[in-house]
């Protein structure tokens, strides 16, 4: 039985950036528990020979051709970012001093 | 930053067997992106080619493009791969605004492409096999701009900027198994590997292959396994390396880095580096992820791409000869020695000396004009010398010096009046009165003046001395502007001169 630990809450927090009391970790230390638990009885309907599918339409080669369509103006494109320099998008800094 | 201690290369070999492995991004020079229908153009304004897709606006959705799979499925097979039968996109999820989705959809578990081998030979004529464990296809990120700080890079930057123009560019990530048995050639079999794969994309003409413009970039993966261990060392994944130069420097610093940092009881830290062009060193970069801290799960608004073996077939069909053997068979038809023809390949003229024999030139005329005048001209423009006169134009030229209408040195002018756009040789031969002068009589009246005003000579001559007419040949080439053959005037010069010769 797989087992969900506040640490692997923390650490996926991090990775999503969400900022989580240890109240928020605990609470839902317990809740990804059981959902890793209820998804678990999938296992054990699926033998081996039910093959694992990751869509639900059985659909494969779905192609559009290669034509270029007008793209958004660059005032549309940028309309919606919290902050911009000219025609780009402006961000705060990536990596901290060395 | 400190700048790092580096070990003699020689003295790391001796200590240390290095271990590469290499991740090629090959852009696709496809009209469109890979998931939607912006244009994947280079060099456009910021941000004028993005839609709700490639910016991951809500409600916006990925559609493959038919050609992107193609150009995919074509450069597996060139590199000897198989084609999966089914292959289905993943999510990598991270972080960085590179990507507005904050995702990057991939390929994961079920690449396009698998298994394959390339050859290539080095200098020296040692052959090495590369296994290409996979070649799958992803999405390009959008490029960031590091404003604030000292020197531009991202460390110490103030803040960035961000063009998504290049964000859903379509890519193929080739990825090769470890290298191992490199040894001091290392460095020379990491520009080699690279200048093959960026040769062969060429040919398919899947990219456009311009490393400048990164069409084509290498990670190089390096790490240090001491001599008599069994263990690898941990390896640094060095990015940003866009000239082949760049990709042999930055392999043989890591080896002389990591070397330096390990005998000094140091450990290596996996990480990425960032390769820096105008120093010649590498810094460290975000600490590599885990691939589970990527989260990868199949994409959910993809369905798979299942190629049926008779499309691969047909892509198969359309596979040029492979570079290399392209480069044996001509260079064997042309009869260029070694260093001829490497001057040739170096330069990026294979196709344009081909097209030029093809147009009729000889194969060493043709390998002179591109490799020695049209090179130093576009050199001088700064533009590729393909782009400045097509190959017909060259062979017309070089026909026009065979049969005698033009020198050399007319030659130079008629092509740079072609280059001009005054027209073929032959016209701008015409427009600018450039003929070699064949008619005898207005030679020898000039001839007959210099020898006139330079008796010495003359009795030089007379006694033999035919080194001496040297001068007298300078003065009527000069006299007749250069519109001259200088093997005739010599002749006619020792004839009038009544040189026993």
């Amino acid at each position: 039985m797989p087992e969900i630990t506040a640490e692997q809450v923390a650490h996926l927090a991090h990775l999503a950036r969400i900022d989580l009391s240890p109240q928020e970790i605990a609470r839902l230390t317990a809740d990804l528990g059981q959902i890793v638990d209820s998804v678990a009885k999938v296992s054990e309907v699926a033998t081996p020979d039910v093959p694992a599918t990751s869509h639900p339409v059985p659909l494969a080669n779905v192609f559009r051709d290669d034509v270029v369509t007008p793209s958004l103006t660059v005032e549309q494109a940028l309309s919606g970012a919290p902050e911009r320099d000219g025609d780009k998008f402006r961000v705060p800094a990536i990596l901290d001093e060395d | 930053m400190a700048q790092a201690d580096l070990m003699d290369f020689d003295k790391a070999l001796e200590l240390y067997e290095p271990v590469l492995g290499f991740e090629v991004h090959v852009e696709l020079n496809t009209a469109t992106k890979m998931f939607c229908s912006c244009a994947n153009e280079f060099g456009q304004g910021a941000n004028t080619n993005t839609c709700p897709t490639c910016l991951g606006l809500p409600g916006g959705l990925p559609q493959v493009n038919r050609k992107a799979i193609e150009s995919s499925i074509r450069l597996g097979l060139a590199l000897d791969c198989t084609i999966a039968e089914s292959s289905r996109f993943a999510r990598k999820n991270y972080f960085y605004p590179d990507t507005a989705k904050n995702f990057q959809t991939s390929q994961y578990d079920e690449p396009i492409a698998f298994d394959g081998a390339l050859t290539i030979e080095l200098a020296g004529g040692r052959q090495v096999r590369v296994e290409i464990e996979r070649a799958h296809m992803e999405e390009d990120a959008g490029k960031l701009t590091h404003k604030g700080g000292a020197t531009g890079r991202i460390q110490g930057a103030d803040y960035s900027l961000v063009d998504y123009n290049r964000g859903g560019v379509p890519l193929v990530e080739i990825v090769t198994r470890m290298i191992e048995g490199g040894e001091a050639d290392s460095p020379e079999i990491a520009r080699t590997y690279v200048a093959a794969i960026r040769e062969i994309v060429k040919a398919l003409g899947v990219s456009n292959a311009r490393m400048e413009e990164g069409n084509v970039r290498c990670d190089a993966n390096v790490s240090l396994r001491p001599r008599g261990s069994q263990i690898l060392g941990t390896r640094t994944e060095t990015k940003n390396v866009n000239s082949l130069r760049s990709v042999e420097r930055a392999v043989r610093h890591e080896i002389q880095r990591q070397a330096a940092l390990l005998a000094a009881g140091g450990t290596i830290t996996q990480e990425t580096r960032h390769w820096h062009e105008d120093t010649g060193t590498t810094s460290a970069g975000r600490p590599k992820s885990d691939a589970d801290d990527y989260r990868y799960f199949p994409e959910p608004d993809l369905v798979p791409v299942a190629p049926s073996r008779e499309w691969v077939e047909e892509l198969r069909s359309t596979l040029p000869e492979p570079p290399a053997a392209r480069r044996k068979r001509l260079q064997g038809d042309w009869g260029f020695a070694d260093l001829e023809f490497q001057d040739v390949v170096n330069s990026d003229l294979l196709d344009a000396v081909e097209g030029t024999v093809a147009a009729g030139a000889s194969a060493q005329s043709a390998r002179k004009w591109w490799t020695g005048e049209i090179a130093r001209l576009a050199n001088a423009a700064g533009t590729p010398a393909e782009s400045l006169v097509a190959p017909a134009q060259v062979a017309a030229l070089i026909t026009l010096i065979d049969d005698g209408t033009l020198t050399d040195r007319l030659a130079r002018q008629v092509l740079e009046g072609v280059i001009a756009g005054e027209g073929t040789p032959a016209e701008v031969v015409d427009k600018r009165g450039l003929a070699v002068v064949s008619d005898d009589g207005a030679l020898v009246a000039a001839i007959d003046e210099a020898l006139a005003a330079q008796p010495d000579v003359l009795a030089k001559i007379r006694d033999g001395k035919v080194q001496a007419a040297g001068a007298v040949i300078g003065a009527v080439m000069k006299a007749m502007r250069g519109q001259a053959d200088a093997a005739r005037v010599r002749e006619l010069v020792l004839e009038r001169a009544g040189s026993a010769q």
